[in-house]
């Protein structure tokens, strides 16, 4: 089914502008939506099929299986950068790509809130089916609710990914060995900034735009420059600091960052001045930390900055024998200190 | 080089902490008085890196943490009023009531919302005129006049729906409190250099010269701070004992007169309960009787509150300069920040919470 043929005939869904009830209630509204919009826009022969299941292949021989599934209630739904769709396609394909898997399938609940704009809907399924047709996933299953309006906010999306990891591929966030080096692959932070920004309330105006995209590429050129990576971790909630302590719990080490060559925006570093939060837990949605053997991190580091996704990587830090499961960093101006999990900080919904 | 990366120079603060190391011959404490000044010294680890001479006490310019707990139940049980709309800054959030905070009155139902201005307090009352709006005003001198603006708006448009839960603190007293406490270590203060961009100087003149203390007006970065620092030390060094304004692109020794007046139009000064410190005479900021109908407190009848405060918590020590966070037994024990017995340890700006967060403790920086 094509727009045009949507333009042509009109349908059910013709005669709302706003999501009702209705299209929740698994009678002919639920079906013109699930037909005029997620179908035509996923395109995918097994989502078309309309089982109650997707059947798939296999992995290849000694591939293993990844599986991965993420909640999206980001506000505002479209944000600078990117929307709704954009993030529950790349959050979900990011967890699978920095575990090395190949992502291949994706599964999408949308709950919709009474009320909705349908063009809303329109355009996020849209911007989710080019995300997943450049991160080369295929969505195969879905489902769909409305809850009466109050009860939700606008659109959330839930997606579930699978992906096969090639053999002989071991990525894990008990990897890491003293000496090792710390590796981010740009600008920290723009993602979470460029929300509040959007936010009503906040009269910061900045041109900032999200980093949301999916990072398959990156990891895959990476790989390539050094099949030894110990692990990698995308620095979603809880930015850099989180990622980079879990790392250290996990692996029993300490990671000692270095302030000075953090890649950071102008506009990033300005408004977390004014709003009082640290660069450091702000969350990313288009970039990753690794974790690289010291004698690979060079070839790690070249690589990353040929690909356009990691232009602005640097090597901001090292992994040590001391301070077991903590993270700590050297301020440009000479001071130490420890860098703690986040505790409730005061941030609004950023993913 | 921007104006934060010259006060964020690495070379000049090498520099200064040379000079200050250099130039202090004998042990000096000095007090920064404004939790930023604590935030950031802190954070970019400048005790550890100062002169062995040279100890940085952390003073009681929390204006969260200083919130009496009678004050925070009093929002509490304002922002449990179905019809209100509570409006506060973000930390005041967590800061712990005799019950819980604001966020779990939230979970209970009750419309509780962040705001970066009185302003936005004051346009959420604007499109919601069903409602009452209450904006929980704290914060010292800095903060008054966007409220007390927010105030004279609300009156120009004759708004009746929305109020002020005034808790204002002033710095001077607190200051005066802190000479006159028995076994004070101060020898000289890094002043509040937002206050005084506001206030001017002249209050804590009288107080360098009724005390013999060094003043030194200081900002908020590195260099900034340690300007303030090497201004104090030479002052101690020399037995001088005055206000030196170290912070000169935004401090005037006259202060901000339109901001003054907009204060004192709207606030009177008032006797106010510091928690963790107890009363100060003239140490706060009401309303004025005209503008009485804004004020939350005289809007909703809210009955006593129970006021249990932890048997823990040492924050009035820590706020006084007395103790350092890591003195108290409960410290990254029984209080954390997600379990916070006392505000200091909730606050951003809390001397607590900026030790536990940059990890102090186990860095060494435990006096």
């Amino acid at each position: 089914m094509t727009n045009d043929a949507f333009g042509a005939c009109p349908t059910p869904l013709g005669r709302y502008d706003r999501i009702v009830l209705g299209h929740g209630s698994g009678g002919t509204l639920s079906a013109a939506l699930v037909k005029e919009i997620f179908l035509a826009a996923f395109d995918d022969p097994t989502l078309a099929a309309l089982e109650d299941q997707a059947t798939l292949a296999p992995p290849p021989a000694g591939h293993r299986l990844a599986v991965t599934t993420d909640a999206f209630v980001v506000s505002p739904a479209e944000f600078p950068g990117g929307d709704i769709g954009v993030l529950a396609v790349a959050g979900t394909v990011n967890d699978l790509v920095v575990g090395g898997a190949r992502p291949r399938y994706l599964t999408a609940s949308f709950i919709l809130e009474e009320g909705t704009p349908i063009d809303l809907v329109r355009r996020i399924t849209a911007s989710m089916a080019s995300t997943s047709r450049h991160a080369g996933v295929a969505v195969v299953a879905g489902d769909t609710k409305v809850v009466e309006r109050g009860k939700g906010d606008g659109i959330f999306v839930s997606t579930t990914g699978v992906g096969f990891v090639p053999p002989g591929r071991d990525l894990s966030a008990s990897r890491a060995r003293p000496g090792d080096r710390v590796l981010v692959s740009g600008t920290l932070g723009d993602h979470g900034i460029a929300i509040m920004c959007a936010r009503e309330g906040l009269e910061l105006e900045t041109t900032l735009q999200s980093d949301v995209a999916p990072l398959g590429s990156l990891v895959e050129a990476m790989l390539e420059a050094s099949p030894n990576i110990r692990c990698m971790r995308d620095p979603t909630r809880g930015g850099l600091a989180s990622a980079l302590t879990e790392i250290a719990e996990a692996s029993r080490v300490g990671a000692k960052l270095d302030e000075a060559p953090i890649p950071l925006k102008r506009e990033v570093r300005a408004a977390c001045e004014v709003l009082g939060l640290d660069p450091l837990y702000v969350a990313c949605e288009g970039r990753l930390v690794a974790i690289v053997p010291p004698e690979d991190a060079d070839a790690t580091l070249r690589a990353m900055r040929a690909h356009e996704l990691g232009r602005d990587a640097a090597i901001v830090g090292t992994i040590v024998d001391t301070h077991a499961g903590r993270v700590s960093m050297r301020a440009a101006v000479g001071g130490e200190r420890f860098v703690m999990r986040l505790s409730g900080e005061q941030l609004p919904r950023i993913c | 080089m921007s104006a934060m990366e010259r006060a964020r120079d690495p070379s000049r603060v090498r520099a200064l902490l040379e000079t200050i190391d250099r130039e202090a011959t004998q042990p000096w404490t000095i007090m920064e008085v404004c939790g930023g000044q604590t935030h950031a010294i802190v954070r970019f680890g400048l005790s550890e890196q100062l002169s062995e001479r040279v100890e940085l006490l952390h003073g009681p310019g929390c204006p969260v943490c200083v919130t009496p707990i009678e004050m925070i139940d009093r929002a509490h049980a304002i922002a449990l009023d179905p019809s209100v709309i509570l409006c506060s800054y973000g930390d005041m959030l967590r800061v712990p009531g005799s019950d819980g905070d604001l966020l779990s009155c939230r979970a209970r139902g009750a419309d509780v919302r962040i705001v970066y201005s009185p302003l936005d307090a004051l346009a959420l009352a604007r499109k919601n005129p069903t409602r009452q709006v209450v904006f929980f005003a704290v914060g010292f001198e800095t903060t008054a006049p966007a409220n007390a603006m927010a105030v004279q708006a609300a009156a120009r448009e004759r708004r009746d729906n929305f109020s002020v839960l005034s808790s204002h603190v002033l710095v001077p007293p607190s200051l005066a409190s802190i000479m006159q406490t028995p076994g004070c270590r101060v020898n000289a203060f890094l002043g509040p250099g937002h206050v005084c961009t506001v206030m001017g100087t002249s209050q804590y003149e009288a107080i360098s010269r009724i005390f013999r203390v060094p003043i030194a007006i200081a900002g908020f970065e590195p260099v900034d701070l340690l300007e303030g620092v090497l201004a104090a030390v030479r002052q101690l060094e020399q037995k001088q004992a005055k206000v030196e304004i170290t912070y000169d692109n935004a401090v005037r020794r006259e202060g901000n007169a339109l901001a003054k007046k907009t204060l004192e139009d709207v606030f009177e000064v008032c006797d106010r309960k510091w928690r963790g410190v107890g009363l100060l005479p003239k140490s706060g900021l009401r309303l004025r009787p005209e503008y009485h109908r804004f004020d939350a407190e005289r809007r909703f009848e809210v009955g006593a509150s129970r006021a249990a405060e932890s048997p823990l918590c040492m924050s009035g020590h820590v706020l006084r300069g007395i103790k350092k966070p890591t003195d108290c037994p409960a410290f990254g024990k029984q209080c954390t920040p997600d379990m916070p017995l006392g505000a200091t340890m909730v606050s951003s700006e809390g001397a607590c919470a900026a030790y536990f967060r940059f990890g102090r403790r186990e860095l060494g920086g435990a006096a």
